[in-house]
């Protein structure tokens, strides 16, 4: 297993190698110049020609793509064209913003889509049924930021229950801690909770309606027991491949909740640093993000062997 | 598991309810800490290396100057006790007053002033045009330094006290020898708040604290000249990207002043009891149609001039600003409500005539092809002028190309020469606040120096003569002749066309006293009650 998992994780090396240069030249045949931009309105075509040969963006394209790789191989994601911070300073300071509203967007998306879709699936063609399938579609269809907003009107401006922007870390106290992720936790998780709901009764109904699935109700076993121990266990690939993929539309969908709730994550630094052609900081952030989805799939493989033994890698 | 009846929920709801409630109260207690949330995020710390408003802000709690200009544009000492000049105006000396120290402890000398102007004047116009004119500035002793002319400059103390980016704070000198092209790496003014650097996440927050040691002045504060006397303790700057969410935080309470909201929340925040609108800088800001005078049909002055019969301002300020108590028509390139505005010049930018116009077009010799037009759609109000302009180009017979692109694109395209069919442009869209183009000496659509001029090299060498003579001129009467000139020529050659003037407010909870006019905000004399 283990020089497996080792196989696996050198494999991932290629991975990001090539979507390191694709990012790289991507953000160079994009429209903008950070050196204009730090030049300001008085600037001359010197000044900005000064300006870009000091941060090295007067070099060749590939002279300036190797540079690049060979600090990343050294560990150095680069520094800040505008703030001078090292980037990995500026991820780390946000690393725990996204990696906490992700986390608890998934346990809540997990913790009712999955209970939800099993429900509907059991109850397929009652009206339990149905009100999950409308659940479903709406979640889908509802804008993140709208959803957003709807959501700091009713719990913030008008019942004063929740803040309505900003993060505290969990290292000021659990209760602020939660207070401040709740409305963003659950403007993200919906799209996400109505897709895992649909996933798992498509999946749950397919299950129940196998042999093994009969002869377990005709043995006398509780419904409990056949839904949770027979049935989920075997509809449960198709929902882990799932909770995959959606690792990256929640990293997706964060860019718009940071934006709403002010949250200081990842999003909204990858958004500032494209608006600002921060080249440094938007490689580096769409690095480590790539890394973090190659790891979540990896894990998601490793979680097939387990679920299913007959898997071999 | 016990069955839940619904009257046990309500009941436990309830409690929830209250619980979480309890802590929003306490959130609304709070010492002498102002939460600010500014108008843009603070990426860069050095205000000479560049010009964003949101620099030069953080830069004014951070560092002091030796000049201030109070809320009636009139210089005033602010780290100069004393200054003086010869008969001929051809040296200067400037004496520093007592108990000025950095935020490190360490004493401000004469050298430290001496190395920040240098700085400032290699990236600053008005501090080009300053150095053009200086023979030597050097340090007398420890507490004075003298400037050397080498021909009469008019505008010295306006250039010490220049309000607005790239304004010339005081650095120690070790910083300040730090080149212009690359952004200083230290954090240390002797203003009166300190930046804690540890707590500062671009993108997020800044934090500021009163500096202890400031010692201000005894005058009563005004503009940036004055007392600088601090009130509060800690300063938060919390960076809201979403004006939505922004204004919530703000009638919520967990937020204090909110700088830069949009004109359409105004009649919201209007009704609001708790909160206070205020126009923090009454001269406002200045709207541009720019043509680049480099390519066909602009390099033609016919064609520019047909530009100016068919901007309607109203109809630019409605679309581009929409509530007319927060704006204004002027028909002056010097903004209205500053010294040297005048109507010289501008017959045609207050008449709109659009078969003036289409006559001056065909006269121009335009031959149909499309003219590329910057729309830069994530500003509305560059966005609204983009909109008519292309309706009234239309109207007038010209073929409009209109390209839509975020504003750093705009900043990117709008350095490039090429001709517009190669990835240049013909039009494009910005605006000044009146502080940058009071005068002469810092308004940069006043230039005619081609390729040194501002994006769109207009080459008037007439208007580089009265530049000149503007910045040498001593008497005020003379400064004021030479600007209407300059309009009236800026105004001929069409080196831009003003769309009009506005002055947005900010807002702030009735808790808050006594912000300060200025084109930026200030943070000493505020109290929190």
């Amino acid at each position: 297993m283990i020089p497996q998992l080792l196989q696996r994780l050198v494999a991932t090396i290629p991975v990001l190698g090539v979507v390191a240069i694709a990012v790289f030249a991507l953000l160079h045949v994009t429209p903008g110049d950070p050196a204009v931009i730090i030049a300001g309105d008085y600037a001359t075509t010197e000044d900005i020609a000064r300006i870009r040969s000091r941060l090295g963006l007067d070099q060749p394209f590939l002279t300036q793509v190797a540079i690049w790789l060979g600090r990343i191989v050294r560990g150095d994601l680069g520094t800040s064209i505008f703030s001078g911070l090292p980037v990995a300073t500026l991820i780390q300071q946000r690393a725990e913003v996204t990696i906490a509203l992700t986390v608890a967007a998934m346990l809540i998306s997990v913790g009712l889509g999955v209970p939800l879709g099993v429900l509907a699936a059991w109850k397929k063609g009652s009206w339990i049924d149905r009100v999950v399938m409308i659940f479903a579609v709406s979640g889908f269809s509802m804008p993140t930021f709208w959803l957003g907003f709807l959501l700091v009107y009713v719990f913030a401006i008008s019942a004063h229950w929740l803040p309505v922007q900003g993060y505290r870390s969990v290292a000021d106290g659990l209760w602020p801690f939660l207070r401040h992720l709740t409305l963003p936790a659950l403007t993200l998780s919906l799209v996400y909770m109505a897709l895992i709901a649909r996933m798992t009764r498509a999946s749950m109904l397919t299950v129940l309606s196998e042999d093994f699935i009969r002869t377990a109700f005709a043995k006398g076993l509780a419904p409990r027991r056949v839904l949770v121990r027979h049935a989920l266990k075997n509809a449960s690939l198709p929902v882990v491949t799932i909770i995959g993929i959606g690792f990256a539309l929640l990293i997706g969908g964060a860019v718009v909740t940071e934006s709403v709730f002010a949250l200081p994550g990842l999003g909204r630094l990858t958004v500032d640093a494209i608006i600002r052609r921060d080249y440094p900081v938007i490689q580096g952030v769409i690095l480590v993000v790539s890394i973090a989805y190659v790891l979540v799939n990896l894990v998601v493989d490793l979680l097939y062997v387990v679920l299913d033994p007959r898997i071999r890698y | 598991m016990s069955d839940l009846t619904r009257r046990q929920f309500l009941v436990g709801g309830a409690a929830a309810a209250a619980v979480l409630r309890a802590p929003a109260v306490h959130a609304q207690k709070r010492g002498a800490t102002l939460r600010f949330v500014p108008h843009a995020d603070l990426k860069a710390v050095d205000p000479i290396w560049t010009t964003a408003y949101i620099t030069r802000n953080h830069s004014y709690l951070i560092y002091d100057t030796l000049f201030g200009t109070d809320a009636n544009l009139q210089i005033k000492p602010q780290m100069v006790d004393r200054w003086s000049k010869d008969a001929k105006g051809l040296r200067w000396s400037f004496t520093l007053r007592d108990g000025l120290k950095w935020h490190d402890g360490k004493p401000v000398v004469a050298e430290d002033a001496v190395e920040s102007i240098k700085r400032w004047s290699k990236r600053d116009p008005m501090g080009k045009l300053l150095a053009a004119h200086t023979a030597k500035i050097t340090a007398a002793d420890r507490k004075t330094f003298t400037l050397e002319l080498s021909q009469p400059f008019g505008p010295v103390l306006d250039a010490l006290g220049k309000p607005s980016s790239n304004v010339p704070f005081i650095m120690p000198a070790h910083i300040a020898a730090t080149p212009d092209t690359e952004q200083i790496k230290e954090v240390i003014g002797s203003g009166p708040f300190r930046f804690v650097k540890d707590e500062w996440q671009p993108g997020h927050q800044v934090v500021y604290v009163r500096n202890p040691d400031y010692v201000p002045r005894n005058e009563a504060p005004s503009g940036s000249a004055g007392g600088k006397k601090v009130s509060l303790e800690k300063v938060i700057w919390r960076y809201i990207p979403d004006p939505a969410t922004a204004a919530a935080a703000l009638e919520a309470g967990e937020v204090d002043w909110y700088e830069n909201p949009p004109v359409d929340f105004a009649p919201r925040f209007e009704t609001n009891q708790d909160l206070t609108l205020f126009i923090q800088d009454p001269r406002g800001t200045q709207g541009w149609i720019r043509p680049n005078h480099l390519h066909p049909p602009f390099n033609n002055k016919k064609a520019r001039q047909a530009l100016l019969w068919m901007v309607d301002q109203e109809k630019y300020l409605q679309a581009a600003i929409g509530v007319p108590k927060y704006y204004r028509t002027c028909f002056s390139v010097f903004p209205c409500g500053t010294p040297l505005a005048s109507e010289a010049g501008a017959e045609a930018l207050k008449k709109t005539d659009l078969n003036r116009a289409r006559q001056l077009l065909k006269e121009s010799g335009y031959d149909g092809r499309p003219i590329v037009v910057l729309d830069p759609t994530d500003i509305p109000l560059t966005h609204g002028a983009a909109l008519v302009t292309r309706e009234i180009l239309t109207q007038v017979g010209f073929k409009v190309d209109l390209q839509a692109m975020d504003w750093s694109s705009v900043v990117a395209r709008r350095a490039k020469k090429e001709p517009p069919d190669q990835g240049g442009w013909n039009m494009l869209f910005t605006w000044w606040i009146a502080s940058d183009v009071m005068n002469p000496a810092v308004h940069a659509g006043i230039s005619g120096a081609g390729a040194g001029a501002w994006f769109g090299w207009p080459e008037v060498g007439r208007i580089e003569e009265l530049k000149i003579q503007w910045v040498r001129a001593t008497d005020p009467a003379r400064q004021k002749e030479l600007a209407a000139e300059i309009q009236r020529v800026a105004l001929d050659e069409v080196l831009y066309v003003p769309f009009g003037q506005w002055a947005l407010p900010t807002v702030h909870r009735k808790t808050i006293k006594g912000v300060l006019e200025f084109p930026a905000p200030l943070f000493w004399n505020v109290t929190i009650a």
